[in-house]
C-alpha cells in the first residue's frame, strides 16, 4: 500500500448518504467514512462478544433450567437443578464450605504477606531487585509444575520437609497432600507460596512508592515511630491498592482449582474438592451441562455479591489522596 | 562503593532487615533448587533415605531421556504448547490492538457502549462461559484439536488486553494521526505505520502476560483435549504425575526434569521483558 493512495476524499456531504451517516451517529461524509472503519476495526471484537460472551452467557442462563448431556438435545426442567444443588447434592454445601475455609485461610495470608514482602523491598536494600526477581519466580511457574513441585517437597516418606521435622526430633511428621486433615492446609501453603511474591507484591511496591516522601519526613520531625509512620501514613494512604489487591485476592481463591485438582483429584476423602473441582466434574467428567451450568451461576453470583460488598464496604475504610 | 554509603547500610536495624529479606529469598529459593537438583539425581539418589539434595554426578543425561519416552511425549507437548502460546498471543496483540485503536481514536454509534460492555465482561467468572463454549467447539468438530485454545483469540483478545492497548493509543498526540491523514495515509497504514510502533512498551507488555498464561494454561486444555498426543505441557505434566513409571522403572528423576522443562520458558520470557512486564501489571493495578 502507498502512502499516496488517497482513501480518504474530503468532499462535501453527499445527500443521498445521509440514511447511513445517521445511522453510525457522523454528521458529514467524512466522518461517516471515518466511523466505518471505526466498527471495521473493532469487528473482530463485536464477533468475539456475540460468539464467546454474549451468546454463551444466554446459553448457559438456558442450560440452568435444563437437563443436558450434550448428546440429546436439552431438556426444560424448571428451577430441579437449583433445587438439587441446595437440597440433594451432598458434595454442594461442603464443597462451597470448603472452598470457603480456603478463602479465608489464603486471602489474609497472602494480602498480609503480600504487603510485608513489598515493605521489606521498599527499604532500598542492596539487591532488591534480584530479591524482587526471586519473590516473584514461584508466581511464573505454570500451576501443575507449581503442584508437582510441591508433591515432591511435601512427600511424606522422602520429602525435604518431613526429612527435616524428624531430624528436628518429629516422630510422626504430617502426611501432608496425603491425608485427610492436612491436604487442605497443603493446598493453602502451595498457593500462599505461589502468590505472596507474585502480582500483588508488585502492584503493594508501586502503592509504596507512590506515597509522597514528604509526609514521612514531616512526621520524621514530628518524632514519630517507625510504627506510627506505618499506622498514620502507610496504611491510609495505601488503602485503595489493598483494596484492589483483596479483590483479586477473594476472586482468585474462590475459583481454586489447578492445585487441589491435580495434587489430590479433590481428596483424599473429598478434602480438598473445593466448588470449581465439582463443577468442572459435574459438567466435563458426569457431562451433566445442565447442572453444571446452574452451578456456574451460583458462583458467578457468589462472586459478584463478594465484590459489589466489597466496594461498599471500601467507602468506610479506603481513602482516596485528594478527596 | 562509596564510604558514607556502606556506613549507612550497616546500621543494626538494617542487618535485620537483610536478616529477614534472605529468610524470604531462603523460602521462595529453596523448593526451586530442590526441584532443580532432583532432576539431576540417579534413580537410587532420588529414593535415598536420608534425602540428599545435591547429586553426587548432576545426570544432566536425565533431560535427553526425558524427551524421549515413547509414552510420555515431552518434546510434543512442548512443541503444542508452544504453537499454541505463539499463535494466541500473535492474535490477541494484533487483534486487542486493532479493537483498542478503534475505541480511542473513532467516534460512532455504540461505541461507548461497546466499551462498557467490554469492561463487564471482565468482571465474569469464566466458568459461566466455559460449558456453552465446549457446546459450540463441540458443534463445529473441534473437540480434540487445538483450535478451542487459540481461535478466539484472534477475536479481539479479551478486554484486559484491549483496555491496555486502548490506554495507550489514547496517549499518543492526535496530531500525528491528522498530519498522517493529511499525507493521504489510510487507516490501516496510520494504525500499522505510525502508531504501532509508538506503542511497542504495551505491546510487550500484552504479549508476555498473555504469552504466560496461555503456557501455563490448563483448565482449558483439559477440557478439549483427549488424546496425549495432542496434550499441551501442562495437561502432559499431570498425564505424567498419574503413570510416574515405565516398565516398573520409575521416572520420579524425569517427572522433575519435565517439571523443570515446563518452568524455564516462563521464567526466560519474564526476565526477558521484565520491565516492560512489571509496567504492565502496575498499571492494570493502579489505573485499571
Amino acid at each position: 500500500m502507498s502512502a499516496n493512495v488517497r482513501v480518504v476524499a474530503p468532499s462535501s456531504a453527499s445527500p443521498h448518504r445521509a440514511w447511513l451517516a445517521r445511522l453510525v451517529g457522523a454528521q458529514t461524509s467524512v466522518q461517516t467514512h471515518r466511523a466505518l472503519w471505526g466498527y471495521l476495526f473493532a469487528l473482530p471484537w463485536v464477533l468475539g462478544l456475540i460468539f464467546f460472551f454474549g451468546g454463551p452467557i444466554l446459553a448457559s442462563m438456558y442450560f440452568g433450567f435444563t437437563e443436558y448431556s450434550v448428546l440429546s438435545p436439552p431438556q426444560f426442567i424448571g428451577l430441579a437443578n437449583y433445587e438439587r444443588a441446595f437440597n440433594r447434592d451432598n458434595l454442594f454445601w461442603p464443597s462451597l464450605g470448603r472452598t470457603f475455609v480456603f478463602t479465608l485461610m489464603f486471602v489474609p495470608s497472602a494480602i498480609i504477606g503480600s504487603l510485608a514482602l513489598a515493605l521489606l523491598l521498599n527499604q532500598k536494600l542492596k539487591g532488591t531487585v534480584l530479591f524482587r526477581t526471586l519473590f516473584y519466580i514461584p508466581h511464573l511457574i505454570p500451576a501443575v509444575a507449581l503442584t508437582v513441585l510441591w508433591m515432591a517437597i511435601l512427600q511424606p516418606r522422602m520429602g525435604p520437609v518431613n526429612a527435616v521435622l524428624r531430624a528436628l526430633g518429629v516422630a510422626d511428621p504430617p502426611g501432608w497432600l496425603m491425608t485427610q486433615d492436612t491436604a487442605l492446609l497443603s493446598v493453602t501453603i502451595i498457593n500462599v507460596w505461589a502468590a505472596v511474591g507474585g502480582n500483588t507484591m508488585l502492584i503493594f511496591l508501586a502503592g509504596l512508592q507512590g506515597i509522597p516522601n514528604e509526609y514521612y519526613e514531616a512526621a520524621s520531625i514530628d518524632g514519630a515511630s517507625a510504627w506510627a509512620k506505618f499506622r498514620n501514613i502507610t496504611l491510609p494512604m495505601l488503602s485503595p491498592t489493598i483494596f484492589f489487591n483483596l479483590v483479586l485476592a477473594i476472586i482468585a481463591a474462590l475459583k481454586v482449582f489447578t492445585t487441589a485438582w491435580v495434587a489430590t483429584q479433590g481428596g483424599p476423602s473429598y478434602a480438598t474438592w473445593f466448588f470449581v473441582l465439582h463443577i468442572y466434574h459435574e459438567a466435563f467428567q458426569n457431562f451433566r451441562m445442565g447442572y453444571g451450568s446452574a452451578l456456574a451461576w451460583i458462583l458467578a453470583v457468589i462472586l459478584i455479591a463478594f465484590t459489589l460488598a466489597q466496594v461498599y464496604a471500601s467507602r468506610r475504610w479506603v481513602y482516596y489522596d485528594g478527596d | 562503593m562509596q564510604a558514607t554509603g556502606r556506613r549507612k547500610t550497616l546500621r543494626p536495624w538494617r542487618v535485620v532487615l537483610y536478616a529477614v529479606v534472605l529468610f524470604f529469598a531462603a523460602i521462595f529459593a529453596f523448593p526451586l533448587l530442590w526441584t532443580l537438583m532432583a532432576s539431576l539425581k540417579t534413580v537410587q539418589e532420588t529414593f535415598a533415605y536420608p534425602p540428599v539434595l545435591f547429586p553426587a554426578v548432576p545426570q544432566f543425561v536425565n533431560y535427553i531421556r526425558v524427551l524421549s519416552i515413547d509414552r510420555i511425549p515431552v518434546l510434543l507437548w512442548t512443541w503444542n504448547a508452544a504453537y499454541i502460546t505463539a499463535l494466541t498471543t500473535v492474535g490477541t496483540v494484533m487483534t486487542a490492538s486493532l479493537v483498542g485503536y478503534s475505541f480511542a481514536r473513532f467516534s460512532y454509534r455504540g461505541r461507548n457502549a461497546l466499551f462498557l460492555i467490554t469492561l463487564a465482561t471482565m468482571t465474569l467468572p469464566a466458568q459461566v462461559t466455559l460449558i456453552p463454549q465446549f457446546v459450540l467447539f463441540h458443534r463445529l468438530g473441534w473437540i480434540n484439536t487445538h483450535l478451542p485454545l487459540w481461535v478466539p483469540a484472534w477475536f479481539g483478545g479479551g478486554a484486559f488486553g484491549i483496555f491496555l492497548m486502548r490506554q495507550f493509543f489514547l496517549t499518543i498526540p492526535r496530531d500525528l494521526d491528522e498530519a498522517a491523514l493529511i499525507d493521504g495515509a489510510s487507516y490501516p497504514r496510520i494504525f500499522w505505520s505510525v502508531l504501532l510502533p509508538l506503542l511497542k512498551p504495551p505491546t510487550v507488555t500484552l504479549a508476555i502476560i498473555t504469552a504466560l498464561a496461555v503456557w501455563s494454561d490448563y483448565q482449558n486444555p483439559i477440557i478439549y483435549l483427549n488424546s496425549p498426543d495432542k496434550f499441551t505441557i501442562s495437561v502432559g505434566l499431570h498425564f505424567f504425575v498419574q503413570s510416574p513409571e515405565v516398565g516398573g522403572e520409575p521416572l520420579q528423576h524425569l517427572l522433575m526434569a519435565a517439571c523443570v522443562l515446563t518452568m524455564i520458558p516462563a521464567v526466560a520470557v519474564f526476565l526477558a521483558g521484565q520491565r516492560y512486564f512489571v509496567q504492565g501489571v502496575v498499571m492494570s493495578g493502579l489505573k485499571g
